[in-house]
């Protein structure tokens, strides 16, 4: 099978499912070929990843393009909707909504379908709007519930989120400009293009086009100051939707700052820019340590995780170089497949106590005993304790900045605010398993959970604890393969 | 474009047209009406769709008269068609508390024009255009930035926000259009249809907020803090 054919099914696979979950009408049938889809795409995206190579390939008149590091962000993308998908058939029953459940299912296919279009556009002008589509498309899985609170936080995300990238939008064809002195007029635009041409480009225009950029996407990352309506939606939404949000769609925006961080490499003034990200990154990493420490609601706790885990990818990824490329790609799949546990831990204890509030979940240990012990490893990885893979990938991040001369200060922020976290994030955990119950322990409707929204709190937990473990030498050189070919762009 | 080949009379028409656009901008921030609104962005989006076929008569980018077409209708046409139609059902007439009086934002817009002024100065001379339309484009394409969100920023009204959103959109078209003509067609044109699903999207969320939340007001969406 050529890998132009594994494109298209990756496309096809959520197609499918959206097509089949508005035409069968039936919530069972919805489900079923949702997850259907969703083993597709993981199966297609692991051969992608397989496939893919550090110097992109064209496909379909020059607008898609297959990397590997556009296949590492697909990769983990579909992690997360595989996960997603086997945990929404146990929790989205549990919400009583069959009748609107074929019509959420179609959401949530196409939801992973904009996501995984992204990172296969060969044109800036188009990865923009994927990402445009994404929030379109996830806007309504916030709204989803209907309550006022979730629907407050959808229009607070659809309008932050499109003024925001409308100002990638406006550094984009500055990038385009800046290359049109050069170039003449009309000249193709594709990342390459745009990179070819920096090099000669005007310095003061590319630094403006890559502020606007930053951001622009940085908003869609849930970078601090631009983060206000990450808590929101991730908390409103049902759980398979903010996994999806949180582990699949940041990443994907990610991607966009990654690469224009590579024309500004090219055009001689990576350096400045670098700065600014890793700045954001750490401003992040503070906000997230600041609302962990006081928070009251569980997925706004998962949220503001994000948004620090966001920080410390921005840190990776403006450290640069090999060691920090690669720990910021390996902090991409570890935070995918944790967040994806928080998410469906959260999910599950929301059910099961009837509320989001942190003070309103007590005693898990003794109600769960099971699920609670997933749920706390998961705690702990999230944290970047060992031996779990988010302390590998954080090791890394920290080892690739000690030692870069005008961004080793990030480095002690970093590593301070990593502390406060696992801290603050531990005593939130320990309130919930072990403070003594606020009200009198009255007889709640117990609701036992289905293997379904257990399962994938599984199949979270033990890649993750084997990629603390050992990490492995193939995904090594693959990680090796993108930092060069992105640093490769800068020379 | 070759802005130092550019003929004096192509110049001027694109400088008026640009700075008509960045009035009604003003006329938008100006006053409390939704009506008048909506009524300011359907002409600025002319002005858009007119300053697009300027730009492909006299720089020889005959797509573009393509894309002035689809921007009178899109933009000029069936947008303000959604939005009047969203107006109407909502029976809201104007801004009732919005956070600051419309002269001290036209003061502020006023501010937002000069600094985006001195900005595109600076990189006009850095690409040898100062004192060409290209650095009235930049200026105009920045100031309308600035000007859309400090209208989403003292706007409470959903509709506000909207348009708020929209003007954010002409001024990078109003700018790409002078600075980059000949752009590929094909993203102006998926952007075009972009925007017609956006404002759809937002028709049907002010439905639900307006049943479920029973308030199309920023004001009133506080829930969720901290």
């Amino acid at each position: 099978m050529t890998t132009g054919t594994l494109i298209v099914l990756l496309l096809l696979c959520p197609a499918i499912a959206v097509a089949g979950s508005l035409a069968g009408r039936s919530p069972r049938l919805a489900e079923a070929i949702n997850l259907l889809a969703s083993i597709g795409s993981f199966a297609v995206a692991v051969a992608l990843v397989w496939r893919a190579t550090p110097e992109p390939v064209i496909y379909g008149r020059s607008y898609i393009a297959l990397d590997a590091l556009g296949a590492w962000v697909i990769l983990c993308a579909a992690i997360v909707y595989l996960l997603s998908s086997i945990y929404a058939i146990g929790y989205m029953r549990m919400l009583d909504e069959d009748e609107r459940l074929p019509g959420f299912y179609a959401l949530f296919a196409g939801f992973a379908l904009t996501i995984f279009v992204g990172p296969l556009m060969n044109n800036p002008g188009l990865y923009w709007i994927a990402i445009e589509l994404t929030t379109l498309v996830s806007t309504f899985l916030v709204a989803f519930e209907h309550e006022a609170s979730s629907i407050e936080a959808a229009w607070k995300y659809i309008v932050i989120v499109s003024a925001g990238i409308s100002l990638a939008l406006l550094g984009t064809v500055l990038f385009y400009w800046s290359g049109t002195f050069v170039n003449g007029p009309t000249y193709e635009l594709t990342w390459a293009s745009l990179t070819a041409v920096a090099p000669h480009a005007s310095q003061s225009i590319i630094l403006l086009s890559f502020l606007l950029v930053l951001v622009g996407y940085g908003t869609k990352v849930g970078l601090a100051p631009m983060h206000s309506w990450l808590p929101d939606a991730h908390s409103e939404s049902p759980a398979p939707v903010s996994a999806l949000l949180s582990g699949a769609l940041l990443n994907t925006a990610m991607l966009g700052v990654v690469r224009f961080l590579g024309v500004a490499d090219a055009a001689g003034i990576g350096g400045t820019c670098r700065v600014v990200t890793v700045a954001l990154g750490l401003l992040s990493i503070l906000v997230g340590a600041l609302f962990i420490v006081r928070q009251r609601g569980i997925k706004r706790l998962m949220a503001y995780s994000s948004v620090e885990h966001m920080g410390v990818m921005a840190l990776g990824f403006g450290f640069g170089g090999i060691l920090g490329t690669a720990g910021a790609l390996y902090h991409m799949l570890n935070h995918s497949l944790n967040k994806s546990l928080m998410f469906f831990g959260a999910g599950n204890a929301m059910r099961a106590y009837q509320t989001k509030d942190i003070r309103g979940i007590r005693d898990v240990w003794i109600r769960f005993p099971a699920q609670a012990a997933l749920w706390l490893a998961g705690a702990a990885a999230i944290t970047g304790a060992p031996p779990f893979g988010l302390f590998q990938s954080e090791l890394a991040i920290l080892r690739a900045g000690i030692g870069l001369p005008h961004l080793s200060w990030a480095v002690y922020g970093m590593a301070l605010l990593l502390i406060v976290i696992f801290i603050a994030f531990m005593n939130q955990f320990r309130l919930m398993y072990l403070a003594p119950p606020t009200s009198a322990p009255e007889e709640r409707p117990d609701r036992t959970l289905s293997a379904w929204c257990v399962a994938p709190m599984w199949l979270a937990l033990l890649p993750l604890l084997l990629f603390g473990l050992w990490w492995p030498d193939a995904m090594w050189r693959y990680f090796h393969g993108i930092a060069i070919a992105l640093s490769g762009a800068a020379s | 474009m070759p802005v130092e080949h550019l003929d004096p009379l192509a110049a001027s028409l694109f400088s008026l047209m640009a700075i008509l656009s960045l009035l009604l901008a003003f006329v938008m921030l100006g006053s409390r009406w939704l009506n008048n609104y909506l009524y300011a962005f359907a002409a600025e989006s002319w002005v858009i769709a007119g300053l697009s076929a300027a730009v492909g008569f006299y720089g020889g980018f005959p797509e573009l008269y393509a894309i002035a077409a689809l921007t009178a209708l899109f933009r000029g046409l069936i947008l303000p068609w959604l939005l009047a139609r969203i107006i109407r059902r909502l029976d809201i007439k104007r801004e009732i508390h919005e956070a600051l009086r419309p002269s001290s934002c036209m003061v502020l817009g006023a501010a937002a024009i000069v600094f985006a002024l001195v900005v595109s100065e600076h990189i006009g001379v850095r690409v040898g255009a100062a004192g060409t339309v290209v650095v009235l484009a930049l200026t105009v394409m920045l100031s309308m930035k600035m000007i859309g969100f400090l209208m989403l920023v003292v706007r409470h009204e959903a509709i506000s926000q909207i348009l708020g959103l929209l003007v954010l959109e002409n001024g990078i078209f109003l700018g790409a259009q002078i600075l980059v003509p000949g752009m590929p067609i094909l993203i102006e044109l998926v952007i075009l249809f972009d925007l017609l699903v956006v404002v759809a999207c937002f028709g049907v969320l002010v439905r639900y907020l307006t049943v479920h939340v029973g308030s199309t007001s920023s004001l009133d969406l506080k829930r969720l803090v901290g």
